[in-house]
């Protein structure tokens, strides 16, 4: 039986100066259902939820939203919520310093005679994380909260102003498998209790796995739509649809060649700054052979950027002891300097906040790391430099139509490849790329693999730390796993599965 | 509008201030009936707010680096007093007392620095606590008056160039000066010139260099026809020159050094940085350090021109440094900037003080009238920001893409 439409959105248009966002998509959305939107970066995802939200208020799209049979015309965040509409950011927007209870109530409070009635804050929200599925105490601090449990309290939040659909953002993309699995379930539970779902997300496992229908948008335009069972979508067709061509195989086909051993790590040991006597690395030993992809498995927080970001340059933790050996010679890696200087280049997961100085050209980015190397006459010399970004650019395919134009410019995955660019250009024999592909498009993916292939093949010992086990058993040659800082396992991917890689990252071997 | 955009490449906001100076003065020399664009004024103009330019080069990387420093008019102060002292006191050589002065200045730097790069306190908790401790240190070690500074300082703080070789009619320095400055300003663009296709291939057009050296060299020309053409025994003033040198450096360090570029990263990025490997707490350190130096040079200056050293040298110059830095169109977060656009800035509040008292207005309403200007300013750049457009010229000429 066809359940009837909660939400259907009409031939929404919107504009920005010089650049059309959105051209007439549609949208139907099924009372009780878990509708995933896909597209690739820029597709025009964010602005149609955007539009739906009232962030961009009514007047300033064409096109119809008609919400439970009544045709809607939201001017701001709060009329769209009011009418029982909810969203949650990627970027989560808890407080940190509050207690869960004050943020499920911000900007919601219950105030009797004028003042809050924390009593009766506090009891509602132990009913709400009841409905998530949480047990902690609704005084606790969100900071003290991890990522997936701060998803859940937002969602409890979303519950509070009695939400009737819920929009998640990609909800997943910072969570681990276990959290992941958690909020998927929810979602179930919530869509059996009649609350509608959209879910925008890059995880096509993921909506393969719960959705019951799926939206396609490209370039702003709604490219296919249609009805699924859940637990059967074929994954493929939807690729097909976001990139508009079809991938035969996500991955490259690659034949490696390791040479020699190159980079060796062992009895590696660092203390957590902030919990005294606790290990982040234990006696973590590993070693990397030129020509070789080396790739890291564990869960999030199992130590893995941990292990990373200690030895580049002891930017993480306390340092209790081990070596390195870069090329048979042992070297002292205690400062990033030292590290770059020993031919270690290390590509932070955190983009953003890590990577890229926000404010600075793709040249100035590009060359960043090394400024020796563009200078005359010890001043840096800005020919060189437009030169060095130029060769990048071209060698790179980054899509820019200027080299001086703000990495802002640019998508995600253009921006990984200018970051990447930036490594490149200090010459390392070792290269560290901690979750390279985090949140940039099918499309883009493929060409860091492809690119993670080349520095292989040029003699690099490249290291691959990933949250997709996938991504890690068609990219790497051989994968180590860690579980609570311990190196619970090593095999050649001809060896690994899915399966045999979970075991080890969450049972101590 | 294109050739226009080609000749002024780069930053447009920069020339929007530009001409809002130009603007200015031509506006204060009417409405004054010429009395703005004369030799003498000009050269009081510049030898009368070198010391606040002066501190505004060390303040901007200060801002660029995210942090803020109230301390450099006290800093200015204390050590302005203490070479007045130092020279008085123990009979010693006026560049010894120089010397010790600029020693002092590197040491309050680094006990600044100190703070910031190794404690993590923010510059502007430091050096609150700096302006507090040197102002009240100043007026201690001078007992609340003023001390006579060596009379060679003068030519530093208020002094002229030499005059010598055949009569042209204007100053000699001034009128080399002038010519060098126009030499080095071509060979810059010949070598542009040289390397605009160096990429694409194809270079920029013959005239845009031309019509660039035309105006530039007009402009040198003027000024210096300006300066050199006063009273005798005037010329283009030493601490002008000073300034000048200082520029120079300054904005070759920010522009083309490892270490300007670090400035930078730290101020857009810190995290980000440091993993590039910037080493953050030098670069905090250094920029204190070098803020401190300043403020020193620009009160041994300020104690020349005045002959002596009083307890109350360099009250609030931090806030029209500061001022000027974010006129020129610093962030308050920081990571942007750059020296030339700060001494425009800087400028642009020197011919506004000058201005208005040559019109005869009062202090009072000359303080109103900047705190609306610097209020003018950074609200023009905000919105300009957020709507994506350049300046104002921008706006007028730059529709098409």
């Amino acid at each position: 039986m066809e359940k009837p439409f909660i939400l259907q959105m009409q031939g929404i248009t919107k504009e920005f100066p010089g650049v059309k966002a959105l051209d007439n998509v549609n949208l139907n959305v099924h009372r009780a259902s878990i509708h995933a939107i896909c597209g690739e970066n820029g597709a025009g995802k964010s602005t149609l939820m955007k539009v739906l939200s009232g962030v961009y208020p009514y007047g300033e799209y064409d096109g119809n939203i008609i919400f439970d049979g009544k045709k809607m015309a939201f001017k701001n965040i709060k009329e769209s919520e009011n009418a029982g509409i909810v969203i949650i950011h990627q970027e989560l927007t808890m407080i940190p310093e509050l207690s869960i209870t004050e943020n499920i109530f911000m900007g919601n409070e219950i105030v009797k005679r004028g003042l809050i009635d924390w009593n009766e804050a506090r009891r509602r929200t132990g009913e709400l994380l009841k409905r998530v599925g949480l047990s902690d105490d609704p005084d606790t601090l969100i900071k003290y909260l991890g990522v997936g449990q701060q998803q859940l309290v937002e969602i409890a939040k979303a519950l509070s102003k009695n939400v009737r659909l819920l929009i998640l953002d990609e909800p997943t993309s910072a969570l681990n498998e276990a959290d992941s699995a958690n909020l998927l379930n929810l979602m179930i539970e919530l869509k059996s209790k009649g609350i509608t779902c959209i879910m925008i997300s890059h995880k096509l496992n993921e909506i393969a796995a719960v959705s019951d229908a799926v939206t396609v948008i490209r370039d702003g335009q709604t490219v296919e739509s249609y009805d699924v069972e859940a637990g059967h979508v074929d994954e493929n067709k939807i690729i097909k649809a976001m990139v508009g061509r079809s991938i035969e195989n996500r991955y490259p086909e690659h034949e490696s060649h390791p040479g020699e051993v190159i980079f060796e790590v062992s009895d590696w040991k660092v203390e957590d700054p902030r919990i005294p006597g606790r290990m982040l690395c234990k006696n973590s030993s590993f070693n990397v052979r030129a020509g070789e992809v080396v790739g890291f498995a564990g869960l999030m927080g199992a130590g893995r950027t941990e292990l990373m970001r200690s030895i580049f340059g002891r930017t993480i933790g306390i340092y209790h002891g081990g070596t390195v050996k870069v090329r048979g010679k042992e070297v002292v890696l205690d400062s990033v300097q030292k590290a770059i200087k020993s031919g270690i280049a290390y590509v932070p997961e955190d983009r953003k906040n890590l990577g890229l100085n926000l404010l600075d050209s793709i040249r100035m980015t590009i060359v960043a790391s090394n400024l020796d190397r563009i200078k005359t006459n010890r001043l840096l010399d800005f020919n060189k430099e437009y030169a060095a970004a130029e060769e990048y650019r071209k060698a790179l395919g980054i899509k820019t139509y200027d080299v001086n134009s703000c990495v802002t410019s640019l998508s995600g995955g253009n921006q990984q490849k200018v970051v990447l660019s930036k490594w490149l250009f200090t010459e390392p024999d070792v290269l560290i790329l901690d979750e390279p592909t985090r949140g940039i498009d099918v499309g883009a993916k493929y060409e860091i693999y492809k690119l993670i292939h080349e520095l292989a093949d040029q003699g690099k010992a490249v290291i691959l730390v990933s949250s997709e086990l996938p991504e890690l058993l068609g990219v790497s040659d051989r994968i180590y796993t860690i579980f609570e800082g311990e190196i619970t396992g090593e095999m050649p991917v001809a060896d690994a599965t899915q399966e045999s890689l979970m075991k080890m990252m969450t049972v101590t071997a | 509008m294109k050739k226009l955009k080609k000749v002024l490449s780069g930053d447009i906001r920069q020339y929007t201030m530009v001409v809002a100076l130009a603007a200015l003065i031509l506006v204060f020399n009417i409405i004054s009936g010429g009395k703005m664009l004369t030799p003498s004024n000009f050269q009081n103009l510049l030898s009368g707010n070198a010391y606040v330019l002066i501190l505004a080069l060390g303040m901007l990387m200060v801002i660029v680096i995210g942090q803020i420093d109230l301390s450099v008019g006290s800093v200015a102060g204390f050590s302005g007093m203490v070479m007045a002292i130092v020279a008085r006191d123990f009979n010693l050589p006026w560049w010894l007392a120089v010397l010790i002065a600029i020693a002092i200045g590197l040491l309050v730097g680094a006990w600044q620095g100190f703070f910031l790069s190794k404690l993590n306190i923010p510059g502007f908790i430091t050096t609150l606590g700096g302006m507090m401790i040197f102002r009240g240190a100043v007026i201690w070690i001078s007992g609340s008056i003023s001390v006579p500074a060596p009379s060679e300082l003068k030519f530093f703080g208020a002094g002229y160039l030499p005059e010598w070789g055949p009569n042209t009619g204007l100053n000699n320095s001034t009128l080399l000066l002038g010519i060098i400055g126009i030499l080095v300003y071509v060979i810059k663009q010949i070598n542009t010139y040289k390397h605009s296709g160096d990429i694409t291939g194809e270079r920029d057009p013959i005239w845009v260099p031309i019509i660039r050296i035309a105006v530039v060299g007009s402009v040198i020309g003027y000024f210096t026809y300006l300066f050199g053409s006063g009273r005798p025994g005037t010329s283009f003033p030493v601490p002008g020159l000073i300034l000048l040198v200082l520029i120079l450096i300054y904005h070759t360090i920010t522009q083309r050094t490892t270490f300007g570029r670090h400035v930078y990263a730290v101020g857009g990025n810190k995290n980000a940085a440091a993993l590039s490997g910037v080493n953050v707490k030098k670069v905090y350190f250094l920029t204190m350090m070098n803020m401190s130096m300043l403020a020193t040079i620009a009160g041994i200056l300020f104690v020349g021109r005045s002959t002596s050293a009083g307890p109350a040298d360099g009250t609030s110059w931090e806030m029209d440094a500061i001022a000027s830095v974010f006129i020129g169109g610093a962030a308050v977060s920081g990571g942007v900037g750059t020296i030339l656009a700060t001494m425009v800035g800087g400028l642009v509040m020197a011919v506004l003080n000058n201005g208005l008292m040559i019109m005869g207005v009062g202090a009072d309403k000359t303080q109103v009238i900047k705190g609306f200007v610097l209020l003018a300013a950074v609200a023009f750049d905000v919105y300009s920001k957020k709507n994506g457009k350049d300046s104002i010229i921008g706006r007028i000429f730059g529709k098409k893409k």
